[in-house]
């Protein structure tokens, strides 16, 4: 990574760590919510951007571990320790994404998309329509995931700060993890993949394994978000595995850009203060929205990391 | 080392495979030639696993090969190279050989070694571009390389396999005479250990390297013999080699 | 079961399995002879009830605000091809997902601008209004049976269309192959946007046509979308006969599911194509419109 790379996420580490001196618990709140939604957004990158899987049934995973805050409390009333249920929320969407990709791998391209998609509706419409865990009406929680360990408690996850920063570090934490991943030969076979799928297997690459691997891989991330997502929102509705936070999560990375993790994060970012400025001007902001997403995707293709730097590159050959 | 028995492919009604048997033996190259349209391309896409065939067999070292798919005649030391360049085209030329290096190597799922770091595919890859002449432009990207230049990659990736059996089809096409000259000499001194199937227009580059050759038309082989036998064959000259010869 | 009942379920799987069929067959076109997957197409389907319902309100008449409606679904089609859809054939798939998912958002808060969100119901003509007697106690509404034939009559035009004339022998041709109909000097242009305006027309007639026996409600289209996906996928991308297929089976399914298994029937749908994928993963007829 170059040098001023480095400098610029250094700094943007510390804007973030510094956040909750400066700003009000809306604010903290606000950027706890978008640092899990980037980790979700990183998530569903290495799928479409690092392996080339267009999966538009991402949400399926969010919202599974999302139900299991809720389904994994023996009693709504009694606290669950985060030690278990955490783990085992993301056991669950690692399997329900080994099960989805097993089949939905079997197919390319614009079948792919299609099939990850309704796959994801078969979730949200389990959550909808059974009485598992609500209905439509979604379920509340009513006490948080203690993180308590014998009688030490590192940190409350009500605590709007301490949330925060445990987000904080979850970002950092994933994004290492991920960069480690793509720097491995692993994560060149992916690349290879989205490069050219035929010629990896010519080459004698077991390409089904390795997305396999990667959809699964992605999943459990996608659920470790949805979980905290679920923790921070105190409410599980069908909702957050619909389709439209599946578009949502995809709209993120190819905003930021897709294939090396910080467009995913730039674009959670972008999209998430996108729709709360919207949201504020009008009832009907899905119109600018609608208006905004198809704007964005038609002019900044490569998403905006790549359209700065591309400006970037003007003004120095200009100056 | 790899045979084909009676191995036929069907689409629709055209028979573009039509009951081939061909032996590739090792320390030989044998030169497959034959008018546009005579299965070539498709005979290599049934021999590498990228077709099924509709009927016949296919077998490696005397064991058949059911159902193969391309990953495991790759895995079994078939290489290939393919017509229409087939590359990485974002990756830069050494990561395309590195990959292809890559495929062989055992735990792949080794998650934390850098890919960078691994000496087997980076000094594989820095091999197998050297034996074609690539070394100078090992960061160029492959889309932004000549034709020439990544018909020579093609080549080298591989070459990057180690394999023991090589596929290659039209390799020569695109390529300036040096180049084809040094894709010549590179051959002759892989041959030892290894069978080469090679699929060529350039007469005489076939005629100066093949100890083996098959004349195929519309599906069919024609004639198959050394060298000196096809040139000879009646059928062959009026079906393909004209007045060449 | 007794026999009433059944036969009841078996009309309304052939009802659903038809109107499927004529949403589904425009988006099996459109992806198949241009390239483009299209999320809004569930949102023609969703126009198209809510202009029946604001047309037969203005006009009094269902039959004339179909005719009308028909009509303005193919200029609006025609236009939204040339003004919109043509900038996407060159997109890759990711930004034709969500260029179109933008547009499902435009086209629902225009509407819910223009008409609002209110669950409207369409009058059944009274020429249409009577039931059918099944049985001994039950009957059967004349207009159900009233949207199977009218969709079985523009399913056979549809056939008609693309077996026995010029313009379908292109359609057909290039859902086969489109670089070469192209080269054979076809003005591509003009095909796309008569097959777009196709397409938009099936899945307004549809909403149209069923408005009347279901009710008009701002999410109808998305609903339909998704099991028209379902549709496109176990019958193959760009054929129509596996879109017919496809669809009557899963409404079938889909009918009879929720007679007995009530709240899990939602997931029958999604079950039937993971076993095609297991089996099929290029869909049951592939690459054959028509």
């Amino acid at each position: 990574m170059s040098a001023p790379r480095r400098a610029l996420l250094i700094l943007a580490f510390l804007a973030l760590a510094l956040l909750p001196l400066l700003a009000g618990k809306f604010y903290v709140d606000l950027f706890a919510k978008i640092m899990i939604m980037a980790v979700f957004a990183m998530s569903l990158d290495l799928l479409v951007g690092v392996t080339g899987l267009v999966s538009l049934g991402h949400a399926a995973f969010f919202g599974l571990a999302s139900y299991m805050v809720v389904l994994a409390a023996p009693d709504q009333y009694a606290p669950v320790s985060l030690w278990t249920s955490l783990p085992l929320a993301v056991a669950a969407s690692a399997l329900l994404a080994l099960i989805i990709g097993a089949l939905a791998l079997r197919t390319r391209g614009v079948y792919f998309i299609m099939v990850t998609l309704a796959f994801s509706q078969m979730v949200y419409f389990v959550f909808h329509d059974t009485k598992i865990a609500g209905g439509s009406d979604g379920a509340y929680i009513y006490v948080k995931p203690q993180a308590t360990i014998g009688s030490w408690s590192p940190f409350d996850l009500g605590n709007s700060t301490h949330f925060y920063y445990a987000m904080l570090a979850l970002l950092v934490l994933t994004l290492g993890l991920l960069r480690l991943l793509l720097a491995s030969r692993f994560g060149h076979a992916l690349r290879g993949i989205r490069s050219n799928e035929q010629r990896m297997r010519a080459l004698g690459f077991n390409t089904y394994a390795y997305k396999l691997a990667a959809f699964t891989l992605a999943g459990a991330i996608a659920g470790v978000a949805g979980y905290f997502a679920a923790v921070q929102f105190g409410v599980v509705n069908p909702e957050m595995a619909s389709w439209h936070q599946s578009a949502n999560v995809l709209l993120m990375v190819i905003l930021g850009g897709v294939g090396n993790l910080f467009g995913a994060i730039v674009g959670a970012f972008a999209l998430v203060l996108a729709q709360d400025f919207f949201s504020s001007l009008t009832k009907h902001w899905l119109l600018p929205m609608g208006a905004f997403i198809i704007l964005v995707v038609m002019v900044l293709p490569r998403g905006l990391i790549d359209t700065l730097q591309t400006l970037r590159g003007w003004a120095g050959r200009r100056g | 080392m790899l045979a084909a028995r009676e191995l036929t492919r069907r689409f629709g009604g055209v028979f573009a495979v039509d009951r081939v048997s061909l032996e590739l033996q090792a320390d030989e190259i044998h030169a497959l030639i034959g008018p546009n349209g005579a299965g070539k391309s498709t005979l290599i896409n049934l021999l590498s696993g990228e077709l099924a065939p509709s009927a016949g067999t296919i077998s490696f070292r005397g064991a058949p090969v059911p159902h193969a798919r391309p990953e495991q005649m790759a895995r079994l030391g078939v290489g290939r190279t393919f017509q229409r360049s087939n590359v990485f085209m974002e990756l830069s030329a050494f990561e395309n050989c590195r990959l292809a290096a890559q495929a062989r190597l055992p735990r792949g799922w080794a998650v934390y070694e850098r890919a960078l770091d691994c000496r087997a595919s980076t000094k594989a890859a820095r091999r197998a571009l050297g034996s074609v002449g690539l070394e100078s432009r090992n960061d160029a990207t492959a889309a932004a390389l000549a034709h020439g230049e990544r018909r020579a990659l093609e080549i080298a990736m591989c070459l990057a396999t180690e394999p023991s059996v090589l596929l290659l089809d039209e390799p020569l096409a695109g390529m300036g005479a040096e180049e084809s000259l040094r894709v010549l000499a590179l051959l002759r001194t892989l041959k030892r250990g290894r069978a080469i199937l090679l699929v060529e227009h350039d007469m005489d580059a076939v005629f100066a390297v093949a100890d083996v050759i098959t004349v195929m038309a519309d599906g069919v082989v024609l004639a198959s013999g050394s060298p000196e036998i096809v040139r000879a064959n009646s059928a062959v000259r009026e079906a393909y080699l004209g007045d060449a010869f | 079961m007794d026999l009433p009942i059944f036969l009841i379920q078996i009309l309304n799987s052939v009802q659903y399995g038809l109107l499927l069929f004529l949403v589904a067959s425009g988006l099996t076109l459109i992806f198949g002879i241009m390239g483009v997957i299209n999320l809004a197409h569930g949102s023609f389907y969703m126009l198209g009830a809510y202009a029946a319902f604001t047309l037969s309100s203005l006009t009094g008449n269902l039959f004339t605000a179909i005719a009308l409606g028909v009509i303005l679904a193919v200029a609006f089609g025609y236009a939204l091809e040339w003004v919109f859809f043509s900038f996407l054939y060159k997109r890759d798939h990711l930004q034709q997902v969500l260029l179109t998912y933008g547009l499902i958002l435009v086209f629902e808060e225009l509407r819910s601008l223009a008409v609002g969100d209110d669950v409207h119901g369409v009058p059944v003509p009274a020429s249409l209004s009577a039931s059918i007697p099944l049985g001994s106690t039950m009957t059967y509404p004349l207009y159900n049976l009233f949207i199977s034939a009218a969709c079985l009559v523009v399913a056979a035009l549809l056939f008609v269309l693309l077996r026995c004339t010029k313009l379908g022998m292109m359609i057909r041709a290039g859902a086969a192959n489109r670089e070469m109909v192209q080269s054979l000097g076809i003005d591509i242009n003009f095909l796309f946007r008569v097959v777009f305006a196709l397409g938009v027309a099936l899945a307004a007639f549809a909403g149209m046509i069923a408005a009347p026996a279901s009710s008009v409600y701002p999410g109808m289209g998305n609903q339909v979308l998704i099991i028209c996906f379902v549709v496109v996928v176990i019958g193959g991308i760009g054929s129509v006969i596996g879109a017919l297929v496809a669809a009557l089976l899963i409404g079938f399914i889909d009918t009879f599911g929720k007679v007995f298994l009530a709240d899990y029937s939602g997931i029958l749908v999604y079950l039937l194509m993971a076993i095609v994928l297991v089996w099929r993963p290029e869909g049951l007829f592939r690459e054959n419109a028509a």
